[in-house]
């Protein structure tokens, strides 16, 4: 387990040992199923993920769970509490949990998550869930890495659900509406049924499902609708596409961050290119150059 | 050649509450400061055993065990704690502890593993600065 937990230390660092690492696991690599939980803080979203361990459990099945919270952009630290609601898991060897602090990288916490689910699976653990507060750019990250993204409600969502976030609404595969032992979680559900009616007819339709996680309530519910959207990913052949599609996403990444990471060098150490910079006053001429030079013609 | 050197390693601490009283502010101020001061805090919650903070530990690759107590069971749980990390072959990772401890205790539990003891009144920075000398270098394990 501890090898385990070092090597998603070498991910979260972007460390180079990761590549001859993920090298070796690649025959052993059975793609876990991800699901993504967003939400605004504190709508329950570990305390369903614990109720779904429970369940995944009964089943005798391995499962792993990615919780994130953003760093401080000020001083790097964070606090990362989500594992708190899942206690009654420790000591549980099929239990894996693993909080990640989102380090404010452009992109990183969807590559460190990947990376992080891809040792996951070597090691056994599907299904991988991924738990990300929805501030932010985050709940995107999420829902890039995620094969089936959960988005968390609540009842008392102020000024109701005309007040969700931009974007949600097209990241969601299953919506929950958590905390259904409170008042007017039957309005938010009609509510939100009401705005995905006005969207265009998709294949697939976004179920709602009500829950009151601390009652353990909804769960199997909740679970059943996640098998469904996988087959449909499955039956309809976007599971595979989207495999493609996601692959080609990440290596664009791999790119960008090595090219990024060249850049900032060459930026750094040239005082010459960054006199340049400084002259032209815009970033066009001296990118070029820096492509040419570091990016294209280096190894 | 993967890019690394902007990589950050903030030093991560598992801090959880061991024995039974439930008073866990002290705790969560003590997170909050290692927090501001650029730690990355896993906080596990109250009435943590030794077992379960070593295996959160473990799977949060944590460099650092902190643990707060104040229901008097210090002179066992501290030390069971330093124990079953040795078991599960960890014994790298430091640990460290809060509460009221008469000064005779401190020095018998320094002796058994644990690294430092802080008492209820002992200025947050002092934590910080400790945390700071102890890990010079950010982290890089
Ligand atoms: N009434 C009610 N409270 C709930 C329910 N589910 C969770 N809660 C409570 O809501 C609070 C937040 O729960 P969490 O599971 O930590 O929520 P979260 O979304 O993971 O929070 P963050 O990770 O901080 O964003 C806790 O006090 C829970 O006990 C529910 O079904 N009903
Ligand atoms: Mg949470």
């Amino acid at each position: 387990m501890r090898a385990l937990a070092r090597a998603i230390t070498l991910v979260e660092r972007r460390d180079p040992a990761v590549r001859e690492l993920q090298q070796a696991l690649r025959d052993r690599v059975r793609p876990a199923y991800v699901v993504g939980f967003t939400g605004a803080p504190g709508t329950g979203k570990s305390t369903i993920v614990d109720g779904l361990i429970s369940l995944l459990r009964k089943q005798e099945r391995s499962v792993a769970v990615i919780a994130t919270d953003p760093n401080s952009p000020f001083t790097g630290g964070a606090i990362l509490g989500d594992r708190i609601r899942m206690q009654r898991h420790a000591l549980d060897p099929k239990v894996f949990i693993r909080s990640m602090g989102a380090r404010g990288h452009l992109g990183g916490l969807s590559l460190a998550a990947r990376e992080a689910i891809r040792l996951l699976g070597a090691f056994g653990f599907d299904p991988v869930i991924l738990e990300t507060v929805g501030v932010g750019q985050s709940e995107l990250e999420v829902a890039a890495v995620a094969d089936t993204t959960v988005v968390v409600l609540t009842p008392n969502l102020g000024d109701g659900v005309q007040m969700i976030k931009a974007g949600i609404l097209e990241i969601a595969d299953i919506f929950v509406v958590n905390k259904s032992d409170l008042e007017g979680h039957k309005r938010v559900a009609l509510e939100l049924r009401g705005m995905l009616n006005l969207s265009p007819k998709a294949a697939w339709r976004p179920p709602i499902i009500a829950t009151a996680a601390v009652r353990q309530e909804g769960i199997e519910e909740l679970w059943a609708a996640i098998e469904a959207h996988r087959k449909h990913l499955e039956t309809t052949g976007r599971a595979s596409a989207q495999a493609e599609k996601r692959l080609k996403d990440e290596t664009a990444e791999v790119v960008a961050e090595v090219a990024r990471e060249r850049a900032r060098d060459a930026l750094g150490e040239d005082s010459k290119l960054s006199q340049r910079l400084l002259q032209d006053g815009t970033p066009y001429e001296v990118a070029d150059e820096i492509l040419r030079n570091h990016i294209m013609n280096s190894e | 050649m993967m890019a690394t050197k902007g990589a950050v390693k903030p030093i991560r601490i598992v801090m959880g509450k061991v024995g039974l009283d439930g008073h866990d502010r002290g705790v969560k101020v003590v997170a909050r400061a290692l927090r501001d001061a650029g730690y990355e805090v896993i906080y596990t919650g109250l009435r943590q055993t030794p077992e379960m903070i070593v295996d959160a530990a473990l799977q949060e690759d944590a460099q650092v065990i902190g643990l707060s107590l104040h229901s008097g069971a210090h002179m066992t749980l501290f030390p069971a704690v330093v124990e079953e990390l040795k078991r599960r072959k960890a014994t790298d990772i430091v640990v460290f502890g809060g509460g009221i401890i008469p000064e005779d205790d401190i020095e018998a539990l320094k002796k058994q593993g644990v690294e430092e003891l802080f008492t209820p009144g002992t200025p947050l920075q002092d934590i910080v600065a400790w945390l700071k000398k102890r890990f010079p270098e950010g982290g890089s394990t």
